[in-house]
């Protein structure tokens, strides 16, 4: 019977987050393990239901050559994670710009805010990667996904892991570790499906049957390996209790800061840098209909980036307990990875010399252009404010948050799309898009939000740097605290809106893509041609 | 095992650099060794043999 184990392995694991739910020590831990027995039963019922009753023996189902399913649901998941992540950086985005926006308990800023970054990082993102992983290492390998089910274990197990991280950061539980902010058993869980997904990648690339490894699945490799250490070492703790829901780091002090942000940094690097350079070293060449400019570049820039960007988590601690030589040097790790990033860059751009008057008539790729045009420009930007000097002023500052997210809204958000939109009619064997037009709206939304959003924190952030700095004759700060917030005001109302349009074209995209696996064509004038001109009536 | 701080860093900040160095070092001479091009070229079509 097929999905006989799952089932009875499901099943088990219902039983046990009910004897969780109902021997838990605090009431956190009780509830979550509560929702957790809800998903787990339901999903016990989808499996009994979709369970098929072959007969011993029986011919066994012909495999294609590639497992595809699980990538038609990965970018389901990207799209609709998409939308999620999206809206709830527009509600938190709102709730600084208007308080009153704050539901306590469940709906406040300091739950909303982990439940934003982990739904676009994590969910959008990992999802991202997830599925794009899967297309890429199967052409690219010329072989099928290893390990058959374990991919399906892989992506309903993930999604598993946003699910209770989300309900955790919302129910109040928190690790207190940027970007690793579920709680000890939801990090164990993850373990679990990383190892799973590094199983299935690299028994993929071992029987894999084009000789040599292309680059692209070198980045994203390094992107597996790399976040199953930082992932590790990061949430190394002692749970207070083992049906408790409180754990402790084995780390204390500043040695408790660095992991912190050695993981915080190259979950950057790692996560959002390299498994993304993976997507570009494969869809922007696909979608130009040319090999990338430079293979022997993308072999150096690859070496380079993973070299260097391990070390330069220590620039987010600047002017702390941390030591100083250590800050220094990951000044200057974060400056030196600026030509490594700027090589891919110009790698990504060259690979369009010759056609770059595609971009006239293809806006998917556009967006993956200006994609490598936003890492371009946020590559250098955080280079710069790693300078200590530079970082003086802009520490703490909305600036932070604007560098962020023209890197993640810019490239992240860009190239995801751009992948989405090469993926799906392929995968639905679809002859097209349904709407090459709404792909032009999703861009210059999309754009447009970025940039109002940008800008509008440089300009935020600078202000509130020199507001913290300004003293008076006497020697006196000339502003309080509060002072600077009351001035952010106008800043996070356009950043709202900022963050409102690039929402609006993740709808235009979700809507699209719906239409697009349901088999429609829009009616359209191709991009690029003038709509036809009615023909004048000959005159009586 | 004893964890010295003092003797781990210095292992990491000597031989540690050496060992990343060479790799790359190697890596850089690797790729651009003589009749290497034909490789690399037919490395970049990898993604345009499969749809």
């Amino acid at each position: 019977m097929k999905n006989a184990s799952w089932i009875v392995l499901v099943g088990a694991g219902a039983f046990l987050a009910l004897l969780g739910a109902a021997l838990g020590q605090d009431q956190l831990f009780r509830v979550h393990m509560g929702i957790l027995t809800v998903v787990l039963l339901g999903s016990t019922a989808v499996l009994l239901r979709t369970a098929k009753f072959a007969p011993a023996g029986g011919a066994a189902a012909t495999e294609s050559q590639y497992f595809d399913n699980v990538v038609r649901y990965g970018a389901v998941a990207t799209v609709a994670w998409g939308i999620v992540g999206f809206l709830v950086g527009v509600v938190v985005a709102a709730q600084l710009a208007w308080p009153q926006l704050n539901i306590e308990p469940w709906f406040n800023f300091g739950r909303m805010r982990p439940l934003h970054t982990s739904a676009v990082i994590f969910a959008f993102g990992g999802n991202a990667l997830l599925a794009t992983s899967f297309y890429v290492v199967q052409r690219t390998c010329r072989a099928r996904l290893f390990g058959g089910d374990l991919a399906w274990f892989v992506f309903w197990g993930y999604q598993l892991f946003i699910v209770m991280a989300a309900t955790g950061y919302l129910l109040g539980g928190s690790a207190g570790r940027e970007y690793a902010e579920p709680e000890w058993y939801v990090d164990l869980w993850l373990t679990v499906v990383w190892v799973a997904y590094l199983l299935v990648f690299l028994g993929t690339l071992m029987k894999r049957k084009e000789p040599h490894i292309y680059v692209a699945n070198w980045f994203y490799l390094a992107f597996i390996v790399t976040i199953a250490m930082l992932h590790v070492v990061n949430n190394l703790a002692m749970p207070v209790s083992f049906l408790g829901s409180k754990s402790y780091s084995l780390f204390a002090g500043v040695q408790d800061a660095l992991t912190q942000w050695w993981y915080g940094h190259n979950a950057v690097g790692f996560f959002l840098t390299a498994g993304f350079l993976g997507m570009m070293y494969y869809f922007v060449p696909k979608q130009a209909g040319r090999p990338v400019y430079s293979y022997r570049l993308s072999i150096i820039h690859f070496w380079a980036l993973i070299f260097l960007y391990i070390w330069a988590g220590p620039h987010h601690l600047h002017y702390t307990a941390l030591p100083d030589w250590a800050q220094t040097l990951g000044m200057v790790f974060s400056i030196m990875l600026w030509m490594p990033s700027w090589g891919g860059m110009i790698n990504g751009l060259m690979t369009l010399s010759g056609a770059w008057d595609k971009l006239r008539t293809d806006p998917i790729l556009r967006m993956m252009v200006i994609a490598v045009a936003f890492y371009g420009m946020s590559t250098f930007e955080g280079p710069m404010m790693s300078i200590k000097a530079v970082n003086s002023l802009s520490h703490y500052t909305d600036w932070t948050i604007g560098h962020v997210h023209s890197g993640a809204l810019g490239w992240v958000g860009m190239i995801s799309f751009g992948a989405v939109y090469f993926l799906v009619p392929k995968l639905w064997g679809r002859q097209r898009l349904y709407s090459l037009r709404m792909v032009n709206w999703h861009f210059w939304l999309a754009t447009l939000g970025i940039v109002v959003y940008a800008a509008v924190m440089w300009v935020a952030g600078i202000q509130q740097g020199l507001m913290w700095r300004e003293y008076n004759d006497q020697g006196f700060l000339v502003y309080s605290f509060a002072e600077s917030v009351a001035a952010m005001h106008p800043y996070y109302v356009l950043r709202t809106l900022g963050g409102l349009l690039y929402l609006v074209g993740g709808l235009i995209m979700a809507f699209n893509i719906y239409m697009t696996i349901r088999g429609k064509l829009r009616d359209e004038i191709a991009m690029g041609e003038e709509a036809p001109q009615p023909v004048a009536a000959p005159a009586e | 095992m004893d964890f010295d701080y003092q003797a781990m860093r210095t292992f990491a900040d000597s031989w540690g650099l050496v060992y990343l160095m060479a790799i790359f070092l190697f890596v850089i001479v690797w790729i651009f060794r003589p009749g290497s091009q034909k490789h690399v070229d037919d490395a970049a079509q990898i993604p345009f043999k499969e749809d």
